[in-house]
């Protein structure tokens, strides 16, 4: 974690680029998963886990890790795409999403793929792990050596157990909570607005004693700013409203609700390629 | 005769026998397993006194978490301490946790294996005047079919505290079912207890049992009463005390069965997927005999002292002997 030179950013945007392609692969291998969140969540896995996060992929349960808890487990492609380039399996795995005896569950699954931290699926109960994971940290003195960063959906907000964790960490002021919404206005059947509004989503985790920010999610230097800025407060967990775009590096899938949890055919895969190679950074 | 070997309360059929919840041996054994290891942790959801986590709260505050009502936020918590090596015990009433957040318990802790302990009191028709909405009748039914867990349900305080000892230890999930009545104290210090194991605490002075009556939870009190009276009756009978409903003794209920030939289960909780249905999906596999079920029969419960419910319910001593005579009747 540290200021983001001009050759970094261009190394990151290129690594996001290598993601949404393997993401890509892998839907169109798998033939069923989440399009939209993963592509859109692209540039925030890479600067995390190639910038951000201490973790060690050749040791994936070192002891001083920060820990992630990934709640809207649905987006794991992006998950999987990353951790692969990161160097925790083979980017050849890839291709076993969602087949029988895989690793790489449709969902993640911890007791099939040991090196993430919690399996998760159902949504709205991501946070509460992540407030667990740093109440532990509290009692054994080392919430001030690591952080648990929770990435969530913003329809996940509409589930109630997500509130009751928002109310915990507030109430225990759990610095080393960081919470990253991918707020990208989409659900299953259409937009958050219109399915159960969540707006004004800042003063609302704000009233909870959360400090907020908000972000482009797609800006790595902005977006690492603000992390560090997260990593600093000390007094209270951190929110960050990260505003992506749905389906974000294939022009076609772009902020469309429909891409939410449909795959690309052959052809579709074939058209996000060309685009996706011809990305200029 | 109660079973000379497991050292039960010599007490046990005298009036004056003792009157203690089950929720209080808990107390007493989270106590007891928080001074062991200081992993140990505690969560509640706001019922910590009637919990009875009281104790193990004021003693290590610092281990302790208050969650308000919140019983999904209380076992997904829990999960996330368990993921950096806590053995939490989380408490609510049963009708809540597993009631209200099976989801969360499935997903979180039993798919997940994080060794979180759940605590469920106020199991049962025993509540009592607070009615049906705060009876658990089905928790046995939603803990059991979940992988990875144990389901342990104590048939007294003292049953109790060791269980919650044994299962600090186990580095799994489990489920353990509380009272909030009293109940009469069967067992002693001495008493051996083992998760997996299920034993024998009547059996007759000479020859083989007719019946053997399969029991969890307190109402072993009246099913040893029941066993008294039939002897009297000469009507000879064994007691199993199954409060390890899973994993689940099959070897001894098999023996019990094919000793027996007719089996009787008695349960504070609908007989619909509850310990009585865990031993017929062990005997129809291995040694089918006629069975009949004592507990809830697709009902729900309403507000009377628990001993009113228990009577009104048909899970009193009486029914537990009428069960008997009925099964005996049966043709193999």
């Amino acid at each position: 974690m540290s200021f983001l030179s001009e050759e970094k950013i261009l190394e990151l945007s290129k690594k996001a680029n290598d993601i949404r392609v393997s993401i890509i692969e892998m839907l169109v291998e798998a033939k069923s998963g989440h399009t939209a969140g993963p592509l859109g969540m692209a540039d925030i896995f890479a600067l995390f886990y190639f910038h951000v996060l201490k973790h060690d992929p050749k040791n994936p349960t070192w002891e001083d890790r920060d820990r992630v808890v990934l709640s809207n487990g649905h987006i794991c492609p992006v998950l999987y795409s990353t951790m692969a380039h990161a160097g925790y399996f083979p980017v050849e795995e890839l291709k076993t999403l969602r087949k029988l005896g895989a690793r790489l569950q449709g969902h993640p699954h911890r007791e099939y793929l040991p090196y993430v931290d919690t399996s998760s699926g159902p949504l709205g109960s991501g946070l509460s792990q992540a407030v667990g994971m740093a109440l532990a940290d509290r009692m054994d003195g080392k919430d001030k050596d690591r952080f648990i960063y929770c990435f969530m959906s913003d329809g996940e907000m509409d589930e109630g157990n997500t509130w009751e964790a928002m109310m915990l960490a507030g109430k225990y002021k759990l610095r080393n909570v960081i919470a990253i919404i991918d707020r990208n206005n989409i659900q299953i059947e259409g937009v958050t607005e219109d399915i159960m509004p969540l707006e004004p989503l800042h003063a609302k985790w704000k009233s909870f004693n959360w400090h907020v920010l908000e972000v482009s999610g797609h800006d790595f230097r902005y977006l690492n700013e603000v992390i560090e800025e997260a990593q600093t407060i000390f007094e209270k967990p951190t929110v960050i409203i990260a505003h992506t775009i749905p389906g974000k590096g294939v022009k076609e899938f772009e902020r469309n609700y429909k891409w939410h949890g449909i795959t690309p055919s052959k052809e579709e895969g074939e058209m996000a390629f060309k685009e996706l190679r011809n990305a200029r950074f | 005769m109660l079973n000379p070997k497991l050292k039960l309360n010599p007490k046990v059929f005298n009036n004056d026998v003792e009157q203690v919840p089950t929720r209080k041996g808990f107390g007493q054994g989270l106590l007891l397993a928080g001074e062991i290891d200081k992993n140990i942790v505690g969560l509640c959801a706001d019922l910590t006194g009637s919990t009875a986590m009281d104790s193990f709260a004021n003693k290590f505050p610092e281990r302790f978490i208050q969650v308000g009502v919140a019983e999904q936020n209380l076992v997904t918590v829990a999960s996330g301490l368990a993921a950096m090596g806590k053995i939490p015990f989380c408490s609510s009433y049963a009708m809540f946790s597993p009631g209200r957040n099976w989801e969360q318990i499935r997903t979180t802790i039993t798919y997940n294996d994080q060794p979180v302990k759940i605590v469920g009191s106020h199991s049962g028709i025993s509540v009592g005047a607070d009615g049906g909405t705060h009876q658990a009748l089905e928790d046995i039914a939603l803990m059991r079919i979940l992988p990875n867990i144990d389901v342990i349900n104590p048939c007294d305080a003292i049953e109790a505290k060791k269980a919650t000892l044994a299962l600090a230890k186990t580095g799994k999930p489990a489920y353990i079912r509380l009272g909030r009545a009293n109940s009469a104290v069967v067992t002693t210090e001495e008493t051996p207890f083992e998760i997996g194991k299920a034993e024998i605490y009547w059996m007759p002075d000479i020859g083989l049992a007719e019946v053997g009556i399969i029991v969890t939870g307190g109402l072993i009190h009246r099913a040893l009463l029941a066993a008294k009276e039939l002897e009297d009756e000469g009507i000879k009978t064994k007691v199993m005390n199954l409060a390890s409903i899973k994993p689940i003794d099959a070897e001894a209920i098999i023996s019990l069965a094919k000793e027996c030939k007719r089996i009787v289960t008695v349960e504070e909780h609908q007989v619909a997927g509850g310990m009585g249905s865990a031993v017929a999906e062990v005997l129809v596999q291995n040694f089918p005999v006629p069975m009949e079920f004592v507990g809830v029969k697709d009902l729900y419960g309403q507000s009377g002292t628990p001993d009113e419910l228990i009577e009104h319910y048909s899970m009193g001593k009486d029914s537990i002997k009428e069960a008997v005579k009925k099964v005996l009747e049966r043709k193999n």
